[in-house]
């Protein structure tokens, strides 16, 4: 990444992604409340989206709006992280997977309501807001799976062996962007192992670091995510509810 | 021709609607060219994905229309970012005579709290109350039981 068009850009795209993942549950989540969770928590995502792809619109320049990017790319033009396109999995996964996005977004937003550029200064105040009660909810939930029944700890560190490695892409440096996501990751690290030691599960080891998401190359998952979510889009352009 | 700042001031949150957006506290601003009759009003979305925006805006610029001012612009703006603490009384009165209880004061630091203390229930009165949901029927609320009246009811969360 160089500069503010591809990290605003990337962030978008995680949220995006995310966005689009979540409401997959919608219907389908284990219980009634957990349904309207997720898909308010995808609203929000969506919203900071909107409002990060606007913007990276705007810096590029093109005249590229945020429907032009969220529906006329292909999947090597994303720039998200892979952690947010993998498959939601059963709940464990899901939960682990929003508790590591929104530990990761809570500093970010945070960061980049201090930042100097004054549009994301101001996503970054609204945005951190709402992923607060993000990362509260999953982290909720991770401890009542990880210390509760023995099939829910089971499945809950199995969630964390498989989505762990994605998490080290969340942070590669990048000092030219207008927030270094490097900086971000003392207070991940922080709030994510206070979750796991009352969770009662084990932080993996290894370093094995899948990445890619941020120069394009993503897992073959997110091909069929986004020709679900740009059908529409591409067989109607310009259609409007 | 009437007051314009009174026309969108009038305006009902659509998904709320015993409420107006200036009781609410999204509109942030009303501005009239005295030379071209152009109104500017600004506004500011709850949550970011608040999916009620495009209606707000269709409905203010319906009621300036309606007020006299058909050449009207509306701008929403982000910074800074809404709060709870913006909703009036007489819009927190509202709120708790339609069966959702008013939010407490918002958290220092711009983050949520998960403990609520003491929600009371909004038709009874009671402190004994209980969290059923952390989310509800729109982006805003929570949603809660009274243990006193069993009553379920909407609780707009401080932010």
């Amino acid at each position: 990444m160089n500069g503010p068009f591809d990290f605003t850009l990337a962030i978008g795209d995680d949220a995006l992604i995310a966005a689009q993942r979540l409401a997959e549950w919608t219907s389908h989540a284990p219980e009634m409340e957990e349904d309207i969770a997720l898909a308010n928590i995808a609203l929000d995502q969506l919203g900071a989206a909107r409002l990060l792809l606007t913007y990276a619109g705007e810096l590029e320049g093109a005249g590229r709006d945020e429907d032009a990017l969220a529906y006329l790319r292909d999947d090597r033009e994303f720039r998200n992280c892979l952690l947010v396109e993998l498959p939601n999995g059963d709940f464990a996964v899901t939960m682990v997977k929003l508790l590591l996005l929104a530990a990761y977004q809570v500093p970010l937003y945070t960061a980049l309501a201090g930042c100097a550029d004054e549009r994301l200064a101001a996503i970054g105040a609204k945005a951190r807001k709402e992923s607060a009660y993000h990362l509260d909810h999953a982290s909720l939930w991770v401890k009542r799976l990880g210390d509760g029944t023995e099939e829910s700890h089971r499945r809950t560190q199995a969630a964390l062996e498989q989505l762990w490695p994605y998490h080290h892409e969340l942070f590669t440096a990048d000092p030219a962007a207008p927030v270094d996501p490097a900086t971000l990751r003392a207070d991940f690290d922080a709030t994510v192992s206070a979750v796991l030691d009352e969770a009662g599960l084990t932080r993996p080891e290894g370093g094995w670091a899948p990445a890619g998401g941020r120069e394009g190359v993503h897992t073959e998952e997110l091909s069929y995510l986004l020709a679900e979510m740009q059908v529409l889009h591409r067989a109607h352009p310009g259609a409007r509810w | 021709m009437s007051d314009p700042r009174e026309a969108a001031a009038s305006v009902v949150d659509p998904e709320i609607r015993v409420i107006t957006i200036d009781e609410l506290g999204i509109l942030r601003a009303v501005e009239e060219d005295p030379a071209s009759g152009r109104v500017v009003v600004t506004i500011t979305p709850t949550y970011t994905g608040c999916p009620a925006m495009d209606v707000i805006r269709a409905d203010i610029r319906r009621a300036l229309a309606a007020a006299g001012h058909p050449d009207a612009e509306v701008r929403t703006v982000y910074s800074p970012a809404w709060s709870t603490d913006w909703i009036t009384e007489a819009g927190r009165a509202k709120l708790a005579a339609a069966g959702i209880a008013p939010p407490a004061p918002a958290p220092r630091g711009g983050t949520v709290v998960p403990l609520t203390l003491a929600v009371r229930c909004p038709r009874c009165g009671s402190p004994e109350t209980e969290q059923v949901s952390r989310f509800g029927s729109t982006a805003c609320k929570a949603l809660w039981r009274c243990r006193s009246c069993r009553e379920p009811f909407d609780h707009l969360k401080a932010l």
